[in-house]
């Protein structure tokens, strides 16, 4: 079942010009289809503009389409009696790690959500204490948030949408503001609560090195859905992801122009230990003769298999 | 125009249960025009390095010399400094403050005391180079998007004629082609006007391409000073310091090892592509 | 300047003043400031002991406490010279039109001891009290507010939310400040005029930001399902223990024993 579903959902507001007439309407989120199955960890692309932080927005009501529909657990969000179930179910962690924590003492801000809901003391000190272990803050809880760094920041946020159990993790833009430390320790916590808890998770970056570990990608310009797959997919098409302002990993480029000189790399190339498998392969395949194969004894496909088993993440 | 850092230490709450040293015995040269990288994870002491570079702070011991001047001496002008040495903070759009761009950015010129005709010129000629179009010199900076907005600022700093361009995370938070738009204008700006450029980063492999001397700072110490390709050999000691050396090394190393001759030094990608096509012999 | 200011900081302590129920604290230290003004001479003595053996009981250090002083001694001296020499009586001292009198003394001399003890008094609540028990006291004890139409429980969180911010934007001017001057903003010289001038530059964006930030948390509050305080739990539900009953029976002697020295026996 379908934890997020998009129907045709489009998004227009109104901007009005310096002198205050005639009003331009804006479409930032165009016709957009789009199915999450729960327990999902989704990567959703895109330059800035793209439409992907206002398509975020409605995943947890704080933006109500214009145009279609949006259900969030089989609630639409059109519906104003659902909009603290969906809020509950469907929580959401923000780009600027200072401005979405509450209390000057972190379990107090994990705490803010469950007490909004109006949770027992007791259980919400449970959820408290739950949701700092499994996001590795529980030595923090008496910290003040203005001695974290920014990555253990963004950590106490995720702990504080999990105490609200919800059923999925919005995470607009997380790590944009955090040093490459930080971005690997907010998305390891997020990689790890979806694995262990089941909870769907859907990131918004335009890092593309935290989206090989998605199930699925997908990817907004001009706010169109444009593209959609598995990483490796996606990844498969290095031209078109320059011409969406996008990047791809180094790894990814560098076999993307070999190919281009004429090796025979497969495309989608997501990690090292693949490329050099591949390389080797070339090496093995072309300058090599058979005899020394034999010798080796190897051959290609083996090697392959090697590669996706090195790789368990991708696969 | 260089800069010369002599044993510079700089220490948080001396004599006191807080006291920390954001900077530990750093000597360093800044050469004339050159584009130099400087890299550390967080509280590696890389901003508070900077804030040396202009005077902004003084340090606990050592001294700070701009052309052979020390910047702590008696009478020295460290206000005349800073536009000598134009320091461009993380997030410079964050200090933005006037009606219209072209007015924010004749800010450091009007201080520098020039007349409001040299000043038009410095800001003009400053947006234009940083890419900000002629449109948009009359709206409001906060009317831009963010990526406008950082152009706006730089150009800020830019508009004081600096000898040195210090700038402290400039992508900070842009979208990939955001960020290679600001670097690309970086290295554009340092050939043009022959500046030295001193770029903070984090990221190896935004520095493995255009800087051609490499500072590695560590728990406020020096860890290493010399060209891109010479610290990245050194890849294995970048990672205990919590940093990674750019992708290219990794792949290089990895070839190697499994007897593959290629250029192990070799950064980018476009040397990478040539480095091993040849050594598959297809070139 | 800033660094002197001990009312608003928390000492960390384990005793039975940082045990105490926030609201005994809160209302034992108003009970307290009354009694220094229903104090006549004799009172003060009771006075002096009550807040020394709080002190003790505290476990702060006497001269952290003593620190607070600094951030208001010239108002304190300020104070004591005008009473000094502006009150009529009997006159023990005279230069030209100054004079000094015997009533003059004595009212300086108390007007230093009530304003010493009122910010010592203060400054042991928040010294063993976190801001945000503080909040929570605060809207616990003006509850009975809401039913003519107080927003007693969003003045709480808006204090709270204010108690978090502040340190990022005391940080923020900094960083400001230092982003200007680099580009050659000169806050040091100048006449009152220009150096006010010379702080919009700061101000402007400091506004802009709290905006943002302000923008920002009120969406990240209402993704956590803030919708006022109807129908919240709370973590720390305030909860009187037996030793709140006895501090508010001991205050409660305290200030009976304050208007006894005072109306009964006049001392």
């Amino acid at each position: 079942m379908s934890i997020i579903k998009a129907d045709n959902l489009n998004y227009d507001y109104l901007e009005y010009g310096e002198d205050g007439e005639k009003p331009e309407i804006t479409h930032a989120v165009r016709d957009v289809n789009l199915k999450i199955k729960e327990g999902q960890f989704i990567a959703i692309l895109g330059h800035n503009g793209s439409g992907k932080s206002t398509l975020a927005k409605h995943m947890n009501a704080l933006l109500v389409p214009t145009g279609g529909t949006m259900w969030v657990d089989q609630m639409d969000t059109h519906e104003d009696d659902e909009v603290w179930d969906i809020r509950q179910r469907a929580g959401m962690v923000f780009q600027n790690p200072d401005n979405q924590i509450v209390s000057s003492v972190v379990e107090e801000d994990v705490g803010f959500g469950p007490e909004n809901l109006g949770v027992p003391t007791d259980e919400i000190w449970k959820r408290v204490d739950d949701s700092l272990r499994k996001t590795g803050m529980i030595a923090y809880r008496h910290h003040s948030p203005n001695k974290l760094s920014g990555g253990q920041k963004q950590r106490v946020a995720i702990a504080g949408v999990m105490a609200m159990k919800p059923k999925c993790i919005i995470m607009d833009e997380p790590t944009a503001m955090l040093d490459p430390n930080g971005r690997h320790e907010v998305i390891q916590a997020v990689r790890d609560l979806n694995k262990s808890e089941g909870v769907t998770v859907i990131l918004i970056t335009h890092y593309m090195e935290e989206v090989i570990y998605a199930d699925n990608v997908f990817v907004m310009d001009e706010g169109r859905l444009v593209m959609q797959g598995t990483p490796r997919e996606i990844f498969s098409h290095v031209d078109e992801l320059h011409e969406l302002r996008l990047d791809v990993p180094h790894v990814t480029q560098l076999a993307h122009a070999l190919r281009l000189k004429g090796l025979d790399i497969p495309e989608g190339i997501l990690s090292i230990d693949e490329f050099v498998d591949a390389i080797m392969k070339i090496r093995d395949g072309g300058a090599v003769s058979d005899e020394r194969k034999q010798a080796l004894g190897e051959n290609p496909e083996e090697r392959e298999n090697k590669a996706d088993r090195e790789n368990p993440s991708l696969t | 125009m260089s800069i010369r850092l002599d044993h510079v230490t700089y220490t948080y709450s001396p004599g006191t249960a807080y006291e920390m040293h954001a900077l530990k015995d750093v000597s360093l040269e800044l050469p004339d025009g050159h584009f130099i990288g400087i890299i550390g994870h967080t509280g590696s002491g890389k901003s508070t390095l900077i804030q040396h570079l202009n005077g902004l702070m003084r340090p606990t011991s050592g001294h700070v010399y701009f052309n052979d001047e020390d910047i702590w001496g008696e009478k020295y002008d460290r206000r005349n400094l800073r536009f000598h040495v134009g320091l461009v903070f993380q997030y410079p759009e964050y200090q933005l403050f006037e009606t219209d761009v072209i007015t924010d950015v004749c800010f450091g010129p009007k201080n520098q005391g020039l007349s409001e005709e040299d000043r038009m010129k410095r800001a003009e000629e400053a947006l234009r180079q940083v890419g900000v179009d002629e449109s948009l010199f009359r709206k409001s900076p906060f009317e831009l998007s963010g990526g406008q907005k950082r152009r706006v600022a730089i150009a800020g700093v830019l508009a004081m004629n600096p000898d040195v361009l210090v700038l402290d995370e400039p992508t900070a938070g842009l979208d990939p082609m955001g960020r290679d738009e600001i670097l690309g204008t970086v290295a554009g700006l340092q050939k043009q006007r022959g500046i030295t450029v001193v770029l903070v980063s984090h990221s190896m492999e935004d520095v493995a391409e255009y800087v051609d001397q490499l500072i590695v700072m560590n728990h406020g110490e020096k860890a290493f000073d010399a060209p891109p390709r010479e610290v990245f050999s050194h890849y294995k000691e970048l990672e205990k310091m919590g940093l990674a050396a750019p992708q290219m090394t990794y792949i290089m190393h990895a070839l190697k090892e499994r007897g593959l001759d290629v250029d192990v030094h070799a950064t980018t990608i476009e040397e990478a592509e040539e480095s091993i096509l040849h050594a598959l012999g297809r070139k | 300047m800033f660094k002197d200011i001990t009312i608003g900081q928390y000492y960390p302590a384990d005793s039975l003043i940082h045990k105490l129920d926030p609201r005994v604290k809160f209302v034992g230290t108003l009970i307290y400031i009354i009694s220094l003004f229903v104090f006549h001479t004799w009172g003060y003595v009771l006075g002096t002991v009550f807040l020394f053996s709080v002190i003790r009981l505290s476990k702060v250090p006497l001269g952290f406490m003593l620190r607070g002083l600094k951030a208001i001694w010239i108002l304190l001296i300020f104070t004591m010279v005008l009473n000094l020499f502006l009150t009529q009586g009997t006159v023990v001292w005279q230069f030209g039109i100054l004079h000094i009198t015997r009533e003059g003394i004595g009212t300086a001399a108390k007007m230093g001891i009530r304003l010493v003890y009122l910010i010592i008094g203060c400054s042991i609540m928040t010294l063993t009290t976190t801001p945000n028990k503080l909040t929570d006291a605060m809207e616990s004890l003006f509850r009975p507010l809401r039913k003519v139409h107080v927003p007693v429980h969003e003045i709480a969180m808006m204090m709270s939310i204010a108690l978090r911010f502040i340190p990022i934007l005391m940080e923020e001017t900094d960083k400001i400040k230092k982003a200007q001057m680099a580009r050659g903003a000169d806050f040091e010289s100048g006449n009152v005029i220009q150096r006010v001038k010379a702080m919009v530059p700061i101000l402007v964006p400091l506004f802009v930001s709290a905006f943002r930030r302000a923008n920002d948390l009120a969406l990240a509050m209402e993704a956590r399902c803030y919708h006022g305080g109807d129908g919240r739990t709370q973590m720390r539900p305030l909860v009187y223990q037996s030793r709140d009953l006895a501090a508010y029976a001991v205050l409660l002697a305290y200030l009976a024993a304050a208007i006894v020295l005072r109306a009964v026996l006049h001392w």
